[in-house]
């Protein structure tokens, strides 16, 4: 413990008093779980509702003298419909580069007069330098700092404990934002996370993020959950981890992201690397990002060979391990065009030995969203 | 019976010629809730220090290495079908197999508890 080189979120002398297992994270000390576990960490999240310190993510606000300008000059970095937003919707969207490879995936909200974006941990420094490059002048690029909080409340019951302490959050619609005020706390609150679950994402001076962390964690219902629950959560809900699913060598097609890209943005281009895009998008991807349900026990990892039943290498998974909630293992990873279908029979090389598979659809576990 | 453990945290007990193969307490602990245990079948030589038998957790896979030479006897079935008896009963229940040992001064060479118990204090 006390690894100096490493930056601390607001929480971590919580997370110590907490008896959290601390972890290097992205260059922050992090809790990967605490003594309830990760598998338990893991269903408590899916019952009821786990309390995360995301504080590692990057926070960034966009401003300028007039917010159609900078809208339009962040769509320039990434292919999301960000015009398209009312103010206080969030949209989740990427930077690409000019081969349409994926930078970095991001959640961008839109307020009356400015754009608050969050950014992966991991990829801070490079996005920063990003935006600053290719932002044009008159665009203020206001970085939260290393030390803002940002806590994740997510599962069935974080409407109800969150009611306690805000009751305007109880009709916030899935992928909203607002400024409010927690006790005193001045907070900014979204209805959004990464578990596939219901729950709020909470972004919070480093001043007051014990302090809320502290509230939260009194109501009956909240448990503090670590990274290592926090990843079990994402793969089953079939979301993307950077560095892992996405990276500069995948484009939003092959990651079947074209969700994100609506039809204006696919029209128009506009982004860098569009041009990839839209070609791939009439042509089909020559491989896609798809789920992948082993029949055994046995996990498949990060990095596992995928073949076709006749032995030919056909992919490989990207994320993978047990699913607490599935009851067994599960995966993601990208496959050839050919074998993406659900239900195309697989197998998966562990230890040497061939596994077998099957293409399946994902999440794993169903979202379980806000629909108001 | 007499016990012995390896630096790879692994426990191996003697009982006449037949010796049970199992991963510490302390070695259950750090893994955390196990979801995945694969276990030789009868009849398998093991090397010592190479792979015997898998032990998964949420996170990662770990190996489980031959404390000694040998061949193996038996394989748990009970801990295949129920992973979590690993984090249960490291050393009792959740063993993973048992192996007649090719050379006893092999298992005569490894720490015994007090041995053990300094080493992993000192980890």
């Amino acid at each position: 413990m006390g690894d100096t080189s490493l930056l601390r979120t607001p929480l971590y002398d919580l997370h110590i008093e907490l008896g959290a297992k601390m972890v290097p994270f992205t260059g922050y000390d992090m809790p990967v779980q605490y003594p309830l576990g990760v598998l338990k960490e893991h269903l408590h999240t899916r019952e009821k509702a786990g309390l995360f310190d995301v504080s590692h993510m990057g926070q960034v606000r966009l401003r300028g003298a007039d917010i159609d300008a900078v809208i339009k000059a962040l769509e320039a970095l990434v292919p999301g419909d960000i015009a398209a937003l009312a103010p206080g919707r969030i949209r989740y969207t990427m930077f690409t580069n000019d081969q349409a490879g994926i930078l970095d995936d991001l959640m961008v909200t839109r307020f009356e007069d400015h754009l608050y974006v969050v950014i992966n941990a991991g990829c801070k420094v490079d996005d920063l330098a990003h935006l600053k490059a290719h932002l044009p002048a008159g665009i203020e690029i206001e970085y939260l700092g290393d030390d803002a909080g940002l806590l994740a409340l997510q599962g069935p019951a974080a409407a109800t404990v969150m009611a306690r302490l805000l009751p305007e959050a109880a009709t916030m619609g899935f992928m909203s934002a607002r400024a409010a005020t927690i006790q005193g706390i001045p907070v900014q609150i979204s209805r959004s996370g990464y578990t596939g679950e219901d729950g709020y994402e909470i972004s919070v001076g480093a001043a007051d993020a014990e302090k809320l962390a502290r509230l939260l964690l009194a109501e009956p219902e909240v448990e503090a959950i670590g990274l290592g629950a926090r990843d079990s959560l994402r793969l089953e809900a079939g979301l993307c981890l950077y560095g892992h699913d996405i990276d500069t060598g995948t484009n939003p097609v092959e990651a079947a992201l074209t969700w994100t890209i609506s039809k204006r943005r696919r029209t128009e281009g506009g982004f860098p690397g569009a041009a990839i895009v839209q070609a791939q998008l009439a042509e089909g991807p020559a491989r896609k990002r798809v789920g992948i349900q082993p029949e055994g026990k046995a996990p498949a990892r990060e990095h596992t060979e995928i073949q076709d039943l006749a032995g030919n290498r056909i992919g490989e998974i990207t994320s993978g391990g047990f699913g607490p909630t599935a009851g067994g293992p599960v995966a993601m990873g990208y496959v050839t065009a050919g074998s993406a279908a659900v239900g195309t029979r697989v197998q998966l090389i562990v230890r040497g030995k061939a596994l077998p598979a099957t293409v399946a659809a994902m999440p794993f576990a169903p979202h379980r969203y806000f629909k108001g | 019976m007499t016990i012995r453990f390896t630096q790879d945290h692994e426990w191996i007990k003697l009982d006449g010629d037949v010796a049970t193969v199992g991963i510490t307490d302390y070695a259950q602990q750090a893994l955390g809730d196990v979801v995945f245990v694969e276990v030789p079948e009868a009849g398998r030589e093991l090397t010592k220090g190479k792979d015997a038998a898998v032990v998964e957790s949420v996170k990662a896979a770990s190996e489980v290495y031959a404390p000694v030479d040998g061949t193996v006897v038996e394989g748990n079935g009970a801990v295949a079908d129920e992973p979590s008896l690993v984090n249960t009963d490291p050393e009792g229940e959740g063993w993973f197999f048992k192996m007649k040992i090719k050379d006893m001064a092999q298992f005569e060479a490894l720490m015994d508890e007090a041995a053990y118990k300094s080493f992993i204090a000192g980890l």
